[in-house]
């Protein structure tokens, strides 16, 4: 019994090490190899597979554009990625191996927080930076000085649909429905429900599900029976789309509110017509004609054969902001590396400006979006801007045209921009990184 | 009170999953002695086994009646295949050491089935087709019931029907019940226990297969691991109902699925948050191993099988 789990966990590392090395330089055993070295965790087999393709899928486009632009410091970049089954213990395990074994000198994952939760101390205590794609509980950057994200936190994306409900969907009453199971979930939730109550509405019934419930009508019935204006479903999207479903079932066609948890491909065949009338906020829309993004769009079309939901989105930035971060910094030297995605700087990104802030956290905006299954899309309603920081004059998007040529990465120039601009924050940022221990 | 009629419809629905999934458990339990972890499983395969006939047979795309009743017993016969196969391949080598060995090969068969199927079909939920057009039933009020419920509850009310047929008016029946009372006894008297007991196996995967494919049609997400949980609390039914027990294994599942669901709706005003549904199926079970060991209909009295 444990020796079939062996060999099938052996199996599927060798596979996808064997998949993801045709890319990289062959030899580089050590870190002054002529490669560098990255590695990726990713839920690849598990419940949330879906999440784990769209990143890796995401990376390896970012690396392949990377590379075929000369690499960063003369060198490739190399990617070995691990599966970890969408497991906790095996998030864990799977670091432990890229940096004990595979020496890499970067970590990029998971998508899930509880995952990225589970291996983030293992990557702080070996000093190995790691960047988060979409990992959005705030608890996974308070890990220690060496985790980052790309993408905002909770809190935030909590207030973006408490905002929405209370402002454009004009709701006085809700209820939440939340996944136990998920750091996520509970961290969206938390902030919803202060959030809505700040702004006038009041929270009629609090619920919560496992993801191996095999229904969802005993919670729905009973949040039925208090008779909200909205429901608020922070979860992934392997439940909501069944819980949207036997929600229309028991009659309630109310609006229901989710999270980027819901984006996925897979989400439209679960769900299918029940999800009208849902709206989700998400990093970037699909739809946003702003030049950078359909090019991004389009290459990732022609690779993968699908359209890049945000993950693959986050994923791709995440891969560039580190490759961005190498550069500035000079070396793979793990204390400059991790300096330097420290000082990251309105980094043009395909999911908006990316700033790192004192707590390693992304500043940036969410959109909101409508749910459109008669064609398995996103209808972009509107974009709430963090506290701090608010809508530029311009639209965001002529804001991203102008700075497109920055993000294809096929221009030279590009780095001196970037440099010049990010060095003049440097100091700034290391005085308020200071302060904050 | 609508509320009320509607958690009930609700756990009934589930609590006919746990009896079809338990039947299973009871029947190898009461011929065996073997707890069959693998049970809970082999409902999985059933339900990836009506998703592929659906994909393939066309029955995806357009629902209708027939397609339903292909898919349906297409998976039946074939889990029940299935399951004569894992008996003869993995436990009846087995079966002459002691029961412990018989009880660590079904754990390891059960894990498996389980990565067999990662490794085939990956861990990604895949969304199970739509085989019936749905409809919803108001029966009054607020209370309503749905076409995929009522479907489960009229397909397993027809299985136990007839499993309760095939055990009390056939001879195979006859030959089951003379085995659990006693297979050495039943052996000298000329049975063919060998047969009696893959006939056993085969009609307990039916069942779970049609438990996965009615479960597909009510909640249609399915994945390698969906038989690990049901699996589990359709053996706590089991043992509630009184482990060998038939008529118990069908009031442990329905007793278990409504409890949960009464949690869910009404715990939260004693204190316990919906979350707890698991915990109650399984508290339920310490509770009756400490007051009723042999489970709420398992005295002697019975008829065994």
């Amino acid at each position: 019994m444990k020796r079939i789990f062996l060999t099938f966990i052996l199996m599927t590392s060798l596979l996808l090490s064997v998949a993801c090395v045709q890319k990289g330089n062959e030899g580089g055993t050590t870190n002054t190899g002529d490669t560098i070295k990255v590695g990726v965790f990713a839920d690849l087999s598990g419940t949330t597979a879906s999440f784990g393709q769209s990143t890796k899928n995401g990376i390896e486009l970012a690396v392949e554009e990377i590379n075929n632009s000369g690499g960063v410091l003369g060198k490739k970049i190399q990617l070995f990625v691990e599966d970890d089954q969408g497991r906790p213990e095996q998030a864990k395990t799977v670091v432990s191996k890229l940096i004990n074994q595979d020496k890499v000198q970067a970590v990029l994952g998971e998508v899930a927080s509880t995952n990225s939760l589970a291996a983030a101390p293992v990557a702080q205590e070996a000093k190995v930076p790691m960047i988060t794609p979409s990992s959005t509980n705030p608890k996974v950057t308070q890990v220690g000085d060496y985790i980052f994200r790309v993408c905002f936190i909770d809190p935030f994306q909590g207030a973006v649909m408490a905002k929405y409900a209370a402002n454009n969907l004009n709701a006085k009453t809700a209820a939440i429905f939340g996944d136990v199971q998920s750091d996520y979930s509970k961290g969206l939730s938390e902030v919803f429900k202060q959030e809505f109550a700040k702004l006038g509405g009041r929270i009629v019934s609090e619920q919560s599900y496992a993801q191996t419930d095999p229904d969802f009508k005993g919670q729905l019935t009973a949040i039925r029976a208090t008779n909200p204006d909205v429901i608020y479903v922070p979860g992934y999207y392997g439940q909501v789309g069944i819980i949207a479903k036997q929600a229309r079932e028991l009659g309630m066609n109310i609006p229901l509110l989710g999270g980027d948890g819901w984006d996925s491909p897979d989400l439209w065949k679960l769900g299918g017509e029940a999800l009208k009338n849902t709206y989700i906020s998400n990093h970037y829309s699909v739809e946003n004609p702003a030049p950078d993004i359909q090019s991004f769009v389009k290459a990732y079309q022609a690779k993968f054969g699908a359209k890049p939901d945000s993950l693959a989105a986050l994923a791709y930035d995440a891969a560039k902001v580190l490759a961005d971060a190498l550069k500035r910094a000079g070396s793979a030297d793990p204390q400059k590396l991790r300096d330097a995605i420290a000082n990251t700087q309105n980094f043009n990104g395909v999911t908006g400006k990316i700033t790192i802030n004192a707590e390693r956290n992304a500043v940036k905006p969410a959109v909101v979006l409508e749910l459109n299954p008669a064609v398995n899309s996103f209808i972009y309603k509107d974009t709430i801007y963090p506290e701090g920081m608010s809508a530029p004059t311009a639209d965001t998007n002529t804001n991203a045209n102008s700075s497109m040529n920055m993000n294809t990465m096929t221009n030279g120039n590009m780095n001196s921009n970037m440099n010049m601009s990010m060095n003049s924050n440097a100091i700034n940022s290391n005085a308020m990184n200071a302060n904050t221990k | 009170m609508d509320t009320f009629v509607q958690q009930l419809i609700n756990g009934l629905t589930i609590g006919s999953i746990y009896a079809l999934i338990a039947l299973g458990y009871t029947m190898v339990y009461g011929i065996l002695r073997l707890i069959n972890f693998a049970h809970g499983d082999v409902f999985m395969v059933g339900a990836y086994t009506g998703y592929m006939l659906a994909i393939h047979l066309g029955f995806a795309s357009s629902p209708s009646i027939i397609g339903f009743v292909v898919v349906l017993f297409g998976s039946m016969i074939i889990a029940a295949v299935i399951g004569m196969l894992i008996e003869r391949l993995a436990y009846r080598p087995v079966r002459k050491y002691s029961r412990m060995t018989t009880l660590i090969t079904a754990i390891g068969m059960s894990l498996f089935l389980e990565y067999i199927f990662v490794v085939i079909f990956s861990g990604t939920p895949r969304a199970f087709p739509q085989l019936l057009p749905s409809d919803n039933y108001t029966l009054f009020g607020n209370a309503t019931i749905n076409t995929s419920q009522l479907l489960i509850f009229v397909v397993s009310i027809l299985l136990m029907l007839g499993l309760q047929f095939i055990i009390f008016k056939t001879k195979v029946g006859k030959a089951m019940r003379a085995v659990s009372f006693n297979l050495n006894s039943a052996k000298l008297m000329g049975v063919n226990t060998d047969f009696v007991i893959a006939f056993t196996f085969a009609l307990g995967s039916a069942l779970a297969a049609a438990g996965g494919v009615l479960v597909a049609q009510y909640n249609p997400k399915i994945e390698p691991l969906m038989g690990l949980l049901i699996g589990l609390k359709a053996f706590v039914a089991a043992v509630l109902g009184g482990i060998g027990n038939i008529p118990g294994a069908v009031l442990g599942g329905l007793l278990i699925g409504a409890a949960e669901t009464l949690v869910v709706g009404y715990g939260q005003y004693i204190g316990i948050p919906s979350t707890y549904r698991d915990a109650v199926a399984f508290a339920i079970l310490i509770l009756v191993l400490l007051i009723r060991p042999a489970g709420l209909l398992g005295s002697n009295v019975q008829e065994k099988v």
